[in-house]
């Protein structure tokens, strides 16, 4: 199984989603995340779904997906071909005793602080899986009360955008 | 006008023949500028269910979309097998679903169903309509999306307040569908590659499927045939796309095939696969399929390619476009190497001879009752190559498939992929509705026929006279089949007592819902009854044949097995050459 991460450009449509997340569960494959928000074009919406598959039922899910009505562009970006993103919030059991080692992991993940209390600190960051990843096992220790992450939002190097005709969709 | 008038307007505009429907609360609307319409004949069935496999039957006889109506709530939600078998075979089809009033939309209300929601993974698209300046344009797109690249079933929900809205009309509308582009005309590059690969192969077969008959690429198919000699072979949804007298043809492949199609497919060095999707029926167990062979697969659907079996050379186009090309490039090809064309005489040696030792056949029940496929062939042959066959799900429908010899595009319509059972009545009442010029014959089961048979009622009332032969083996046939093989003779539920009872009795519904009813109970009544059948024509009519229950569909590949292991009746495997094995 390998981590493949599609962009998704649909209609600004009712249901476009159900139709885009449906057609994975019933083809039989897992999404992983899945972010969806407007892009620069009004009335084009921009999913990015990752999706842990082989590379030949990928074929057969973009193929599906180019089926559907309301999906304009299906294009896959490799990881070192592309910027990718995710966003953690995360709620920290921080005291007294704790609360500059918290801001110690803080400060070496350039994460922010973005709500504070005598007993807990918010944190925002951001950053490909990985870094977040660490940055949680950083915190783990301290304990973890709450915490919540984005889907990965993904964006192709270089000065092309994902509507320039030179790039090519798969599928 | 209203919404409701652009919605009647607009299915006027794209020629709709035929309505079938019921109505009811939420689509009422509608109904009423319908009372008007002097070019839509609305068909007023029994069951939404009916309506939708009419719609089928109509779309399949006439080539035109289908157009089938209900209400809200369970209306709508009766639509969902036949859109369901609808996707499964491409059948271009148009449900118009009343739906609540928007205010009213997820609040539990009376008769609402999220039909967008449900029937989503079994339509090729839907519409929930909220303005009613968008109506014209919506049913404009669904009539496009329903018959244009791979054809299917589109559901256009519109709520009650934007039918009564009031509205301006203009037609033509601009369609709106930036995301919608069927690749139509194939890839010349690969059609030179197929066309080499034709020239060069030595066990090469034509797999062609529905594609074919949908695209109306039956003459180009033949004409390629023909040039090249290459075999073929027709699935369940391909029959009438190659006569099945001509010599090339092998019959239809697939767990109840024909020996030569099955071991055509299984010992071939190249596939040409036309409008076929490689289904499970028609491939058994897939890693073993077809091991030796090549495989060009052209679809209109490019998700088809690649999706059971890899394609090594994958054409995407029209079937039409793609023969069209295929020959071009195959007369090019045989010119460029001295007027050869592939060399074939082993190929056809060894067919030939697999045809001749295990034709089509069956064995006259020992019980001394009628056998089933003896009365299925005697319709075929008394009733001829003209008339349309309609067939429901199960043995009769297996036996229609084998025992008729369909000459002609457009003389079969059955449920391939959804295995509708139930589906043959109203899909007869459709296919006669769109061609009233045409004989058509319903071949049902008892199981069946007690699913849809409330539809006759329609037929008779509103003159569509089909006629129906009801092959009463008095049980589930094929399931019964399957308990006999794999079961152990174990009939846990399959006595339907049409048989032991007599209830219902075929003949007196018939007349209870206004057909002529006729049985047949020896092979001495059969063609008696057949033609008593065929003089009626202001009616329709019901013929039972009374027929033992223990006659199997043969041949059989069992459900799990490769091809390879193809019985050609009960315990007899077909003694291939040694050396092919």
């Amino acid at each position: 199984m390998s981590t493949h991460t599609l962009s998704v450009l649909v209609e600004d449509k009712p249901g476009v989603l159900a139709r885009v997340s449906g057609l994975f569960s019933r083809r039989g494959f897992n999404i992983d995340s899945l972010a969806v928000g407007e892009t620069e074009q009004p009335g084009i919406s921009r999913i990015t779904i990752v999706v842990n598959v082989e590379s030949s039922p990928l074929e057969q899910v973009t193929k599906q997906l180019n089926k559907l009505v309301n999906v304009l562009k299906i294009v896959e970006l490799e990881t070192d071909a592309s910027v990718q993103r995710e966003l953690l919030l995360v709620k920290v059991r921080a005291d007294v005793q704790s609360r500059t080692h918290v801001m110690e992991a803080v400060q070496l993940f350039r994460a922010k602080v973005v709500d504070a209390s005598p007993e807990a600190l918010t944190i925002e960051a951001t950053g490909t899986g990985d870094k977040l990843e660490a940055l949680l096992r950083m915190l783990e220790p301290f304990g973890i009360k709450e915490m919540v992450q984005s889907g990965l939002v993904a964006i192709g190097r270089g000065a092309r955008s994902i509507t320039s005709p030179t790039l090519r969709s798969t599928a | 006008m209203t919404g409701a008038q652009a919605l009647i307007a607009a299915l006027e505009a794209l020629d709709t023949e035929v309505v079938f429907g019921i109505p009811g609360g939420t689509i009422l609307p509608a109904y009423d500028p319908l009372f008007d319409s002097t070019k839509i004949r609305h068909v007023l069935v029994r069951h939404e269910q009916g309506a939708g496999h009419a719609a089928e039957g109509y779309a399949q006889a006439t080539g035109k979309v289908g157009v089938c109506m209900a209400t809200s709530g369970p209306g709508a939600t009766n639509l969902v097998t036949p859109l369901a078998d609808a996707y499964m075979d491409s059948v271009p089809v148009v449900a118009i679903t009343g739906q609540q009033s928007t205010a009213l939309i997820g609040t539990d209300a009376f008769q609402e169903a999220d039909i967008c929601g449900i029937t989503l993974p079994i339509i090729k698209h839907n519409y929930l309509v909220k303005d009613p300046a968008e109506i014209a344009r919506v049913v404009a797109e669904a009539f496009h999306l329903a018959l244009s690249g791979r054809p299917g079933p589109v559901l256009v929900d519109i709520p009650k307040d934007v039918l009564q809205a009031q509205t301006t009309f203009s037609w033509p509308p601009a369609l709106d569908l930036p995301g919608y582009h069927p690749t139509t005309h194939p890839h010349g590059k690969q059609i030179g590659q197929a066309a080499r690969l034709m020239r060069t192969a030595q066990r090469p077969v034509f797999y062609v499927g529905g594609g074919v008959l949908k695209a109306h690429a039956t003459d180009e198919l033949r004409a390629l045939a023909e040039l090249t000699g290459i075999p073929v072979v027709t699935t369940l949804m391909a029959r009438g796309a190659f006569p099945d007298s001509h010599p090339q043809h092998l019959g239809m492949p697939g767990m109840h095939g024909s020996v030569s199609a099955v071991y055509g497919l299984q010992r071939s060095d190249l596939i040409v696969a036309l409008g076929a999707r490689f289904d499970d029926r028609v491939t058994g167990q897939l890693d073993s399929f077809a091991p030796d062979a090549t495989v060009v697969h052209a679809d209109i659907d490019p998700a088809e390619i690649g999706k059971n079996r890899h394609a090594d050379v994958p054409i995407v186009g029209d079937a039409k476009w793609v023969l069209t090309e295929l020959l071009t490039a195959m007369r090019a090809e045989i010119a460029e190497n001295g007027g050869e064309g592939p060399e074939l005489s082993a190929w056809w040696t060894q067919l030939r001879d697999l045809r001749e030792r295990y034709p089509l056949g069956y064995e006259e029940p020992s019980d001394g009752t009628l056998a089933p496929q003896y009365v299925i062939k005697r319709l075929g042959e008394l009733v001829g190559p003209d008339a349309i066959y309609v067939a429901g799900v199960g043995q009769h429908q297996m036996w229609a498939s084998q025992f008729i010899s369909y000459e002609k595009p457009g003389t079969w319509i059955n449920s391939g992929g959804a295995g509708t059972m139930g589906f043959a009545v109203p899909a007869a009442m459709g296919a006669k509705a769109g061609r009233p010029d045409r004989t058509v014959w319903a071949i049902d089961g008892d199981g069946c026929f007690q699913m849809t048979n409330q539809e006759l009622a329609t037929c008779a009332l509103e003159g569509i006279p089909i006629k129906v032969a009801v092959i009463n083996n008095g049980n589930l046939g094929m399931v019964r089949q399957w308990q006999t093989l794999f079961y152990d003779g174990r009939y846990s539920h399959t006595d339907l007592g049409t048989h032991k009872h007599r209830v219902p009795d075929f003949v007196k519904l018939a007349d209870a819902l206004g057909c002529v009813g006729l049985r047949a109970e020896s092979a001495d009544d059969v063609d008696a009854t057949i033609k008593q059948a065929m003089d009626i024509d202001d009616r329709p009519v019901v013929a039972e044949f009374v027929v033992g229950k223990d006659a199997m569909v043969w041949p059989m590949v069992p459900p799990g097995v490769g091809n390879d292991d193809i019985l050609f009746a009960r315990g007899v495997r077909p003694a291939f050459d040694e050396d092919d094995l």
